[in-house]
């Protein structure tokens, strides 16, 4: 199963499914990372984390450990 | 009683804005008990009767996850002790950016109480095509929309209108929100139910919001609230939870249902183009943070913050110090000698002075941090250092206030309020002290000068006196790491937040906005911090001062009238007198209970190296670390107007002598003076200011205990070392 932290600048993705449990799991939903929902990574940190994604047509910052938890169809 | 709206809204909306916008002047600022939430209250006038208007902080869902975040909860239910309930609530939205905004409103909507949508940036929406029908949102949201542009203070009075009815008039809900599974909803009612109820209950009314938020949100501090001391909620919640989380965890439930009830609001009342263009905050994003060119303009950035709260406020201070020794002069003409003069001068003038000189270093990094934040790159600045600092347990939020403490940990510790997690701001503030601070270069320059060899290293390129004073810079940063590594898996251990943050679109600042929050953070120093500073010079001032026995002034008075009988000339009997003088305070000063304190703990500074009066003037310096050198100056009796470059002071250190007749100082001794100091919280006023922040007496307390430990093992380690290596010898 691909997961978001795969990507690479420039790609998108479906959300499928989110993994994990208890807030960092809540917090990605309430951010607009839910089943459906298209992603497209903007670009990495210049240390090659964070990444910088588009969701819901606003840009938002996230690890890579945490980007590791949204998987796509 | 006035009417009482929240004004809440997600991060980076213009909430502050249309909050000041509707305000103006009337603000009253302070805190939430036992958190660190800043509470902010304005008045208006609607219709003719006053609305007091709260300013809650900004929020992207209601699932609070500590005390903080509860705040916001509470009081939008009106169960915040010692505030009023809540009439109605204003929620301010993002037009560019609705789909994630309305997840908070969709939350609002089940308050049941009035509200209003503030949409806000419809400058910005209809610059990029956004379309958005204001009756159908208004229709499909159940509450009254009202377009705004904060800044352009457009559609204020209308948005004043639009609450003075829904306040008068309520509105029936028109519309449904968000639909939740039948199960959720019957476990939610069974519940409250049980909670509420008086045998089983936990001794309050549990809104239904509330036992929502216990249910769906796992961990949560809800959870947390409820079910401290052990009632027996928690074996109902857990099967409560099964129960209803047939379909995925019941957080995922509440996502789906509230983004699907958006998509249903936004197809109905927005229409907007299918790509997404390239908006201007994209290009300049794309130069900001790329790998190369981005990370040369933060250290641009860095460089420039730092310089001028290093330097540039310099001139200020040195203004600000100059006034208040003059105005101590004029204090000490107009008073006649003795105690009272001298608690005007050293104590009161003093301490008052000792306070405001901290204010252009806070003044001007406030600012920074204002623009910074308020243009969008803060949360930039975040992305690019996010990596460096998450190996310590931190994130790149905590950058900013560490570098700024290199300069002054009090605005440091002031800048940790961009942290939105509380124990990652609480890591950062503990640690902040560590970083060397511009009021330790006074003592590092008088230490190196007088007792480190100029000798070149490295055939010549490298001096030896800088190699010591950049280790003294390194070490704070060395200890710093390991120190905020162990607070997060001790003390301040917790899940790793999520590191999400919003990259807002990117903004011109907005000088009233800025101004305010400026003034606003100098105030609340001088009149908050600088109460307790004061205090403690005052206290510092009769420690030094009493007992100034009688005993000591008179023998002193016999030794200036035989000066002043002598058949000498009026140049060396000036001399004499002023010898007279500062033998005096030092006479006097070690007999004050500062003198006595050096005195006793001279068997526990004995293995740093140091004897009585070095221990005397680390005591003396705990409040405030500068006050080193005006108090070697007078232990050694060269009066207290001595500075780092005196050369009388250093050569007098350099000749003094031990109780056995060896020399005081050597390399060794000075090292680990230095790394004391390095490592020592000797700063009355960041005591005060991490008390202010954290609103608890527990932090402070714990900072200055694990820096002094840390600070003497540190010292006594190099001590020993150094006399170890043979360093001892060579001075």
């Amino acid at each position: 199963m691909r997961t978001l932290n795969q990507l690479k600048p420039g790609q998108t993705g479906i959300v499928s499914n989110l993994l994990g449990a208890g807030a960092i799991h809540q917090r990605l939903q309430e951010m607009g990372i839910i089943e459906g929902t298209e992603l497209q990574v903007v670009r990495l940190a210049p240390l090659g984390d964070p990444m910088e994604i588009i969701v819901q047509g606003y840009h938002l910052s996230l690890r890579k450990s945490e980007a590791a938890l949204v998987e796509l169809a | 009683m006035p009417i009482t709206i929240a004004v809440i809204g997600n991060p980076n909306v213009g909430k502050t804005t249309l909050f000041n916008a509707l305000t103006g002047l009337s603000q009253v600022t302070g805190n939430y008990p036992g958190v660190t939430v800043e509470r902010k209250i304005g008045t208006i006038r609607l219709n003719g009767s006053t609305a007091h208007l709260v300013d809650l902080p900004g929020t992207y869902s209601l699932a609070a996850r500590s005390p903080d975040e509860m705040i916001v909860v509470d009081v939008l239910l009106s169960q915040q002790t010692g505030e009023d309930p809540v009439d109605a609530v204003l929620a301010v939205v993002d037009a560019t950016n609705l789909e994630r905004n309305l997840y908070l409103v969709s939350q609002l909507k089940e308050l049941g109480k009035p509200l209003v949508v503030a949409l806000n940036m419809c400058d910005l929406a209809d610059k990029r095509n956004i379309a958005i029908d204001t009756a159908v949102l208004s229709a499909e949201l159940g509450a009254p929309v009202v377009r705004i542009c904060a800044h352009k203070r457009v559609g204020i009075d209308e948005l004043k209108t639009t609450l003075t009815r829904v306040i008068h008039e309520p509105i029936p809900p028109a519309s449904k929100g968000p639909e939740f599974p039948g199960t959720l909803n019957s476990e939610v009612d069974a519940l409250a139910q049980l909670l509420n109820d008086d045998a089983a209950g936990v001794g309050r009314h549990v809104p239904r919001l509330e036992v929502f938020r216990l249910l769906v949100d796992r961990g949560g501090y809800v959870e947390e609230r409820i079910t401290r001391g052990g009632n027996g909620i928690s074996h109902h919640l857990e099967d409560s939870r099964q129960r209803a989380s047939q379909n995925g965890s019941l957080a995922a439930v509440e996502a789906r249902e509230r983004y699907a009830w958006i998509r249903r609001v936004v197809a109905a009342g927005v229409v907007k183009p299918k790509t997404r263009a390239t908006t201007s905050s994209d290009k300049i994003d794309a130069v900001l943070t790329h790998p190369i060119v981005g990370t040369l303009i933060f250290g641009a950035i860095m460089t420039v913050i730092f310089q001028a709260i290093f330097s540039w406020a310099g001139p200020l201070m040195d203004l600000i110090d100059k006034t208040f020794v003059a105005a101590g002069e004029l204090a000490a003409t107009a008073l006649p000698e003795g105690m009272l003069q001298s608690l005007v001068q050293d104590g009161i003038i003093a301490g008052v002075g000792n306070v405001i000189i901290f204010l252009p270093q806070i003044l001007v990094l406030m600012l920074f941090i204002a623009i910074l934040e308020d243009c969008g790159y803060m949360a930039r600045a975040a992305f690019l250092m996010d990596k460096l600092l998450s190996r310590c347990g931190l994130s790149g939020q905590s950058f900013i206030p560490m570098l700024s403490s290199f300069a002054c940990a009090i605005p440091g510790v002031m800048a940790t309020r961009t942290i939105g997690n509380r124990r990652d701001r609480i890591t950062t503030i503990l640690v902040a002290p560590l970083m060397s601070c511009s009021a330790r270069l006074p003592v590092y320059t008088l230490m190196i000068t007088a007792f480190i060899p100029e000798t070149m290293l490295f055939g010549g390129w490298l001096n030896l006196q800088g190699i010591v004073l950049f280790a003294m810079y390194s070490v704070g940063i060395v200890v710093a790491i390991p120190v905020a590594w162990i607070l997060k898996r001790t003390l301040l251990k917790g899940e790793t937040p999520p590191f999400l943050l919003e990259l807002p679109t990117y903004k011109l600042p907005l000088w009233g906005t800025i101004a305010r929050r400026v003034y606003r953070h100098g105030k609340e120093f001088v009149v908050r911090a600088g109460t307790i500073i004061f205090a403690v010079i005052v206290i510092v001032w009769a420690l030094a001062y009493f007992p100034h026995s009688g005993a000591i002034t008179q023998q002193f008075d016999e030794e200036r009238g035989s000066v002043g009988q002598a058949a000498i000339s009026d140049d060396a009997r000036a001399a004499a007198l002023t010898d007279i003088d500062n033998k005096e305070s030092a006479a006097h000063l070690r007999n004050s209970y500062f003198g006595r304190m050096g005195l006793a703990v001279e068997p526990v500074v004995r293995p740093l190296g140091w004897d009585w009066r070095i221990g005397m003037a680390a005591i003396a310096s705990f409040p405030a670390r500068e006050v080193i050198i005006a108090t070697l100056g007078t232990i050694f009796a060269l009066g207290s107007d001595v500075d780092e470059e005196s050369e009388s002071l250093k050569s007098y250190m350099q000749g003094a002598t031990g109780n056995d007749g060896t020399k005081l100082f050597n390399i060794p001794v000075a090292l680990s003076i230095m790394v004391f100091f390095a490592l020592c919280c000797q700063c009355g006023a960041t005591l005060a200011v991490i008390r202010r922040e954290t609103q608890s007496i527990r932090w402070p307390v714990f900072a200055f205990s694990y820096m002094t430990i840390l600070a003497y093992i540190a010292a006594l380690l190099t001590y020993q070392a150094g006399m170890w290596a043979g360093w001892g010898a060579n001075v």
